[in-house]
């Protein structure tokens, strides 16, 4: 059947059951988004302030949902924009797929009005970058881009058409193909022959081992990573940790990944870890570490890591094996499969003791009574008050580590943060996504002074898509993380990190017609939440904090994991 | 056990069998680039197969790196298989054609002497240059090009190193890699 290759882009997406896609039209995309406008009763556009925010919502859709995220952006400038979203996106392997318009075939490489060369700018943080100049192959590029973007270890692919390519008048021969039965046709079966197109087995002589190691282990430690989260392996991961009767750390993208309240979490790893957490990796004698890439953040000094302990390490990824961090033995697959034919074999364990070294030392020291608000009795208003459920999205900094530190995750895509780009800005895009993605979810938006400022412009999508999402900011003054580390390692010279400056943000909101409240006590806190949360359109509140509250505990870079530069 | 890694840097020879599509030879040598590392000489050159390259590349790193390069480099769309040569059990050699400055009689005769002796090719002439074509592993190019240096070298065109390995093994077969993780093909 022939029909117009516009049409053939959106029935692709079709075949793999998108209805949202987030994005910004103009000049070179006006094709696809003329297109757009037949498909608007099958198709759900949401229409971003700026492209950088399009970006984070269609990651923050990915993660939250577990579908692969879309993202459409013009070229040059509108390509550009995307790029801290696509980077972040890779980064935390989040599935999505961007879709940009170039210029024509006539003025391609000639610096034409908007031109950029995005697929080679998107080379180096994206699974895949296409650049598509021949019509006939949309049908090929878009099946190949959504298996490569979700097979595997996850993560950002680009598609680049040609404005030419999108002509009204380009007919290309398409039939409509559903997603399951993509592989068997056109160059996904060739790609098939050189690349696995779903996550590798694992091999039993290597699942043999580990069941071996972990019946000659007495202090065993177990690492939820990221990839607990991506694989959906949160069921099996529990089974697993529970049979092993070990204490379990969390990685930050391993947030949601084992129940946060669950008698054997042992808290964060890592940097800003719990006692708990970071002596038991420095003290364990096998070290299981499921979906998590040793990032410098957890493996703070590779050398010394777990230094007692066989290290073990499961992951999709084989490129990821002894990256970062030697290993003693591995199995390449993905979480799911690996941990549920682990369970098959394990039988239960039991390790009292070691659970009773471990696992009291995760209580955090207690909280100083204060006449001002702090962080934690504005988490703790927040998990009061929220329901369980709520999804949280957070920017990156200091109150992107209380969040993790507080809530209780207890579901993959519950917690939506940039753990390894650190973009700040990423919040409330994300928090957009979620929204979108989850209607019924309560979603709160934690952020700092510093990021909301970023790309608080996104409030504007809040209000007009009637999205009820609740902004806490964590104000004070200060890019909070940042003057730690003056404050601790630079002698307290704070170098243009104090943010005394505006705008108003309870006016901001009320500017893009939101609600905007002040706390700067714990019971404005309590108030202004309840408010929100009964609202029924998109709420900031500002959170009046003191600029010098640290985060704790603390364990400079580099530094041994038990090396604790704060308690 | 912890696998142990010879941690010294020395010379890797990497072949790489990639899909002939524009951007491929960027997307692979991106990998290097991105860890600092320099390609000492980089060929790409068709293979038996259509529309199917074969990139050789040679580079300083110690072996922890160059695996890791391999295995990220096996994640590539386009790329088919990747193998890490052994100097042992490979075969290298590079092609050069060497400009000589040679004006008079003496010198054109000593240079073609030197050709002789290297078994190198004379493949033009001039009234005064000479312009010598070598094959051969690089040392080979190496002690020619310095004897020439005597008469004035006027301009060098290289290739860079080719490897294939010795005897039964290809790079179609992933023996080394089956061993080791029991995987045959790339994984995304």
């Amino acid at each position: 059947m022939k029909i117009r290759a516009t049409a053939a882009i959106m029935e692709c997406l079709l075949e793999q059951e998108v209805d949202t896609v987030f994005g910004y039209p103009g000049g070179t995309i006006l094709n696809l988004y003329d297109e757009l406008y037949n498909y608007k009763d099958k198709i759900h556009h949401v229409l971003t302030s700026h492209e950088q925010g399009a970006s984070h919502a269609a990651d923050g859709y990915a993660r939250s949902t577990g579908k692969v995220g879309v993202c459409f952006a013009t070229s040059g400038p509108g390509a550009t924009n995307l790029v801290t979203g696509i980077a972040t996106a890779y980064m935390d392997s989040s599935p999505i797929v961007f879709i940009t318009c170039n210029v024509t075939e006539q003025t391609l490489g000639k610096d034409a009005f908007q031109e950029v060369d995005i697929t080679g700018i998107a080379m180096p943080i994206t699974k895949a970058a296409y650049l598509v100049r021949d019509a006939q192959t949309i049908p090929d590029v878009m099946r190949q881009a959504f298996a490569v973007a979700a097979t595997g270890r996850p993560g950002p692919v680009l598609i680049d058409f040609l404005k030419n390519v999108t002509a009204p008048s380009v007919e290309i021969d398409y039939e409509f193909v559903p997603w399951t039965e993509n592989r068997k046709c056109g160059s996904l079966r060739s790609l098939a022959d050189s690349h696995d197109l779903k996550a590798p087995e694992p091999n039993a002589g290597d699942i043999n081992t580990l069941v071996d190691m972990i019946a000659r282990s007495e202090r065993p430690l177990l690492i939820c990573g990221g990839g607990v989260v991506r694989g959906r392996a949160d069921a099996e991961f529990k089974e697993f940790a529970e049979k092993l009767d070990s204490p379990v750390a969390i990685t930050v993208m391993g947030g949601g990944g084992f129940p946060g309240g669950h008698p054997l979490t042992a808290g964060m790893i890592g940097m800003h870890g719990s006692q708990a957490s970071n002596v038991a990796c420095d003290e364990c004698d096998l070290l299981i570490a499921v979906g998590c890439r040793f990032s410098d953040r957890v493996a703070l000094q590779p050398d010394t890591f777990a230094s007692q302990a066989k290290i073990v390490h499961i992951d999709i990824d084989r490129s990821e094996i002894d990256k970062n961090v030697l290993t003693d033995h591995h199995i390449v697959g993905s979480a799911k499969r690996v941990l549920a034919l682990l369970n098959e074999r394990l039988p239960q364990y039991s390790h009292p003791q070691w659970k009773e070294h471990i696992l009291p030392l995760r209580e955090p020291s207690r909280p100083r009574d204060s006449e001002t608000l702090t962080p934690k009795q504005v988490l703790e208003t927040i998990r009061r008050l929220a329901p369980q459920d709520s999804i949280v999205a957070t920017d990156v900094g200091q109150h992107q580590m209380w969040s993790i530190q507080h809530f209780h995750f207890d579901y993959p895509g519950q917690l939506l943060t940039s753990g390894g780009f650190g973009t700040m800005g990423f919040g409330l895009g994300a928090a957009i996504g979620a929204k979108v993605g989850n209607p019924d979810k309560v979603v709160v938006h934690t952020t700092g002074d510093g990021c909301f400022r970023m790309n608080c412009h996104e409030l504007a999508t809040v209000e007009h898509y009637h999205l009820p999402i609740i902004t806490v900011v964590f104000n004070n003054g200060t890019l909070g993380m940042v003057r730690q580390w003056q404050n601790l390692i630079y002698n307290k010279r704070f170098s243009e990190t104090t943010l005394d400056r505006g705008p108003d943000f309870v006016k901001l909101a009320e500017a893009y017609g939101l609600k905007g409240f002040r706390a700067t006590t714990m019971a404005e806190m309590e108030t202004a939440f309840a408010a929100a949360l009964e609202a029924g359109c998109g709420c900031v509140i500002d959170c009046m904090l003191d600029m010098d509250e640290m985060v704790r505990p603390m364990v400079a870079g580099g530094a041994h994991i038990t090396d604790f530069l704060l308690k | 056990m912890k696998r142990e890694f010879d941690t010294r840097k020395k010379e890797y020879t990497l072949s790489i069998l990639v899909q002939d599509i524009p951007g491929v030879l960027s997307q692979v040598a991106r990998l290097f680039s991105r860890k600092g590392y320099n390609i000492e000489s980089i060929v790409s050159g068709e293979t038996d197969k259509p529309h199917v390259t074969r990139i050789t590349i040679v580079l300083m790193a110690d072996e922890l790196m160059i695996n890791q390069i391999a295995d990220q480099c096996r994640k590539l769309i386009p790329v088919l298989a990747v193998k890490i040569l052994d100097e042992g059990t490979s075969i290298q050699r590079e092609f050069s054609l060497i400009k000589v400055y040679a004006a008079d009689r003496n010198a054109r005769d000593e240079v073609i002497q030197m050709a002789n002796i290297f078994r190198a090719k004379i493949i033009d002439v001039s009234r005064e240059t000479l312009t010598v074509a070598i094959f051969g592993d690089k040392e080979k190019t190496a002690a020619l090009t310095g004897m020439l240096a005597d008469f004035g070298i006027l301009e060098i065109a290289k290739t860079g190193t080719i490897a294939i390995e010795r005897g039964r093994s290809t790079i179609y077969d992933d023996n080394k890699l089956k061993e080791e993780y029991n995987y045959g093909k790339n994984v995304l």
